[in-house]
C-alpha cells in the first residue's frame, strides 16, 4: 500500500473482515434482510450506502468542531437525509424500475445504524481524510455481506443472477430444472436472509477464534 | 466372534482417533457400554437416552406401517381401481414409496450427526433417532427425495447443531425440517395433488396432452377450508382412511402410541391432555361464534369454523403433533405447571391458525414451533412464581 499508510489502510481493511459492521458489530441488519432477495438490489444498495457514508463522514468531520454536542444527532440526521434524498432522486431519474424495488429502503438508509454509528464513533473525532477512508471501509464491509447474501438468495431462490437464468428455465424445464430441481421459495423470504447472515457469522468466527465472544 | 465383541474390538482399536465417536456410537446403540464405574455406589439404569428414543420409535412404528397401507390404498382408490385396505398391493406401493423417505431421512441426518461428532470430538448424539423416524411420517408421500435431503440437512444443522446439538435445540428438529419444506417448496407440501401417490405424475401426463382424468386428493382440512364439507365419514377419519401426510392420518394408532408413551412414562400426559383441551376450547369458541350467526355461510372461514369442535382432533396432523412432537422433552416446557400452559396454548393456537389461515392449513406445526420458542419463558415465570410463593411463606414464618 504505497498510497496509504498502514494505519490508514487498516481503516478500509478492518471493516471488510474482522470488524465487519454486519457480522461483528451487528449493525444495519434490517436492510440486509429486506433488500437482498435480488443481487442487483443488493449491489445498488451497497453503492448508495457507499456514497452516503463516504460523503457524510467527510461532511460531519469538517463540521465536527462547530457542531454543538447537544444537537449533534439532529445535525447528523440532516446531513444523512440530504444525501439520501440525492441518492433517491438519482435512482428515480436513472433507474426507475430498481428504485421501485428498493422502494422505502432507500429512504430508510437514514436510519441505517451503520451510518449514525460511524458519524458518532469516528467522524466526530477524526480529520476528513481519515473519516472518508473509514466511511468507505465500513460501507464496503456492509456491501460485501449484502452482495454475498444477495448472491445466494437470488441463485437459490430464483435460479437467476442479476436477472440472468443461470440454472436454466423452470418453466420449459431446461438446465438443472430438467433433473427435477426446484427453486427454494424460502430463500426469497426475509427469515432466510437472517439465516444466511448467521451462517456467514458462523463461518467467520470458526475461522478466526479471536472473534468469538466469551460468556 | 459375535457382533458384540467385533464391535467392541473395533471400538478399542479406534480409541483416541478422529473416527472414534462413530464406532462408539454403533457399539452403544446396540449394546450396553462396556465401561462401568468401579468406585463408589452407583445405580445402573436401563433407560438411557437411546432406550428412551427407541421406545418413542416403537410407538411410531404402527403409524408407519399403517401409513404404507394407506398410501397404496389411497393411490388405488384415486386411480379408480380400489383394492382391499389390508392387501399386498396396497402395502407394496406404500413400501416402495415410504421406505426411501425413511432411508434418506436417516442417512442424511445420521451422516450429519456423525460428521459433527467427529468435528466436535464428541460422542455421537442420539437425538436424531426419533427425528429420523418422525420426518418421513409428516411429509407428503411424493416428496422428492433430494428435497427431503436438503430439508433434513438444514433442519439438523440450523435447527439443532448450531445450538450445540441434542438437548440444546430451541425448536423441534423434525418440525424445523417440515417447516423448511413447507416454505421452500410449497407446491410439494400443500394443495390437492401431493397427498396421493401418482396424482402429480398424472397431472404432468395430462399437461403433456394425454387423455386421462385428473386425480384430486384433497385432505379433509383442505376441503373444509374451501367450504366443501369434510367428504369423509367420522370413523374413516378416526381410523385414518383419508389422504394426508404418511403417518398422520390414523388417529386411532396415534392414540395407541400416545397411551404407550404415557404408560412407559416417556411422553408427558399433561402436555397431551392440555393440548387436547386447548384445541377443544378453541373449537367450542368457533362453534359458538357460528351459532350466534356472526359468521355466515358466505364467509371463507365458515367451513372450518362450523366443524363440530371435537372433529378437529381427528383431522390434519393435530393428533400426531400433539402426541409425538409437542411432548418432545427438549423443546417443551419442563415444569409441570408450565406443561399445562404450554400444551393448552399448542392446542388453542393450532386450531386458530388452522381456521384463520387457510394458506397454512397445518396449524399444529406452526403452533408447536411458536410454543417451542415460548417454552423457556413459561418455565421462567413458573419457577419465579414458585420462588415468590416460598419467599412469602418464609417471611410470614419469620414475622
Amino acid at each position: 500500500m504505497g498510497l496509504l499508510s498502514k494505519k490508514d489502510a487498516n481503516l478500509i481493511l478492518d471493516p471488510l473482515a474482522d470488524n465487519n459492521p454486519i457480522t461483528i458489530q451487528v449493525l444495519g441488519i434490517c436492510s440486509a434482510l429486506a433488500i437482498t432477495a435480488e443481487l442487483e438490489a443488493s449491489i445498488v444498495m451497497a453503492i448508495s450506502v457507499l456514497f452516503v457514508l463516504g460523503v457524510g463522514n467527510v461532511v460531519i468531520s469538517l463540521m465536527r468542531n462547530i457542531i454543538p454536542s447537544k444537537i449533534r444527532i439532529i445535525v447528523q440526521l440532516i446531513v444523512v437525509a440530504t444525501l439520501v434524498i440525492i441518492v433517491d432522486l438519482v435512482l428515480k431519474a436513472f433507474a426507475y424500475e430498481l428504485s421501485k424495488t428498493l422502494s422505502v429502503f432507500v429512504g430508510l438508509i437514514i436510519t441505517n445504524c451503520i451510518i449514525m454509528g460511524r458519524f458518532e464513533a469516528f467522524a466526530l473525532a477524526n480529520k476528513p481524510w481519515r473519516s472518508f477512508l473509514d466511511g468507505i471501509g465500513n460501507s464496503l464491509g456492509y456491501g460485501v455481506i449484502l452482495i454475498i447474501v444477495g448472491f445466494f438468495r437470488e441463485l437459490l431462490g430464483s435460479g437467476t443472477l442479476l436477472g440472468f437464468p443461470v440454472l436454466g428455465d423452470p418453466i420449459t424445464k431446461t438446465g438443472l430444472y430438467a433433473f427435477g430441481y426446484e427453486n427454494n421459495g424460502f430463500m426469497l423470504l426475509s427469515p432466510m436472509a437472517l439465516i444466511v447472515v448467521g451462517i456467514i457469522i458462523w463461518v467467520q468466527r470458526s475461522r478466526n477464534k479471536a472473534l468469538v465472544e466469551d460468556h | 466372534m459375535g457382533l458384540k465383541s467385533t464391535l467392541h474390538n473395533l471400538k478399542e482399536k479406534y480409541k483416541g482417533t478422529k473416527m472414534a465417536p462413530a464406532f462408539n456410537a454403533i457399539h452403544t446403540f446396540l449394546y450396553l457400554p462396556n465401561e462401568t464405574t468401579h468406585s463408589g455406589t452407583h445405580i445402573k439404569v436401563a433407560d438411557d437416552l437411546k432406550r428412551t428414543m427407541n421406545i418413542v420409535i416403537m410407538a411410531m412404528v404402527p403409524c408407519l406401517i399403517f401409513g404404507m397401507f394407506n398410501a397404496g390404498y389411497q393411490h388405488f382408490s384415486a386411480l379408480g381401481t380400489p383394492v382391499e385396505f389390508l392387501s399386498w398391493d396396497a402395502f407394496y406401493i406404500g413400501l416402495i414409496k415410504v421406505l426411501p423417505l425413511v432411508i434418506v431421512s436417516y442417512g442424511v441426518g445420521l451422516g450429519i450427526e456423525f460428521l459433527f461428532a467427529v468435528i466436535k470430538k464428541h460422542e455421537v448424539e442420539e437425538g436424531y433417532l426419533v427425528t429420523g423416524m418422525l420426518v418421513p411420517l409428516i411429509v407428503p408421500i411424493d416428496t422428492p427425495l433430494w428435497m427431503l435431503a436438503v430439508a433434513v440437512a438444514f433442519g439438523v444443522v440450523i435447527g439443532k447443531e448450531v445450538f450445540g446439538g441434542t438437548g440444546m435445540n430451541i425448536l423441534n428438529p423434525a418440525l424445523t425440517i417440515r417447516a423448511f419444506l413447507f416454505f421452500a417448496y410449497p407446491t410439494w407440501m400443500s394443495g390437492d395433488k401431493v397427498w396421493i401417490h401418482g396424482a402429480v405424475e398424472r397431472d404432468q401426463l395430462i399437461a403433456a396432452g394425454e387423455n386421462l382424468d385428473a386425480i384430486s386428493g384433497e385432505t379433509v382440512l383442505g376441503s373444509l377450508a374451501q367450504n366443501k364439507g369434510a367428504g369423509y365419514e367420522i370413523m374413516d377419519m378416526f381410523y385414518g382412511f383419508i389422504p394426508g401426510s404418511v403417518g398422520e392420518t390414523s388417529t386411532l394408532l396415534i392414540l395407541l402410541g400416545g397411551l404407550f408413551l404415557i404408560f412407559t412414562k416417556i411422553g408427558s400426559w399433561r402436555i397431551m391432555l392440555s393440548s387436547v383441551m386447548g384445541a377443544l376450547a378453541m373449537g367450542l369458541i368457533f362453534n359458538f361464534v357460528v351459532d350466534t350467526g356472526w359468521i355466515t355461510e358466505s364467509s371463507k372461514f365458515y367451513g372450518l369454523m362450523s366443524t363440530t369442535f371435537w372433529h378437529h382432533l381427528l383431522i390434519g396432523g393435530f393428533a400426531f403433533g400433539t402426541v409425538f412432537m409437542a411432548t418432545d422433552p427438549v423443546t417443551a416446557s419442563q415444569t409441570n405447571k408450565g406443561k399445562w400452559i404450554y400444551g393448552f396454548l399448542v392446542g388453542f393456537i393450532s386450531i386458530m391458525i388452522r381456521v384463520f389461515n387457510p394458506a397454512y392449513p397445518e396449524g399444529v406445526m406452526l403452533a408447536i414451533l411458536l410454543m417451542n420458542v415460548f417454552a423457556p419463558t413459561i418455565d421462567h415465570y413458573v419457577v419465579q412464581g414458585n420462588v415468590k410463593k416460598r419467599l412469602k411463606r418464609l417471611k410470614s414464618k419469620v414475622a
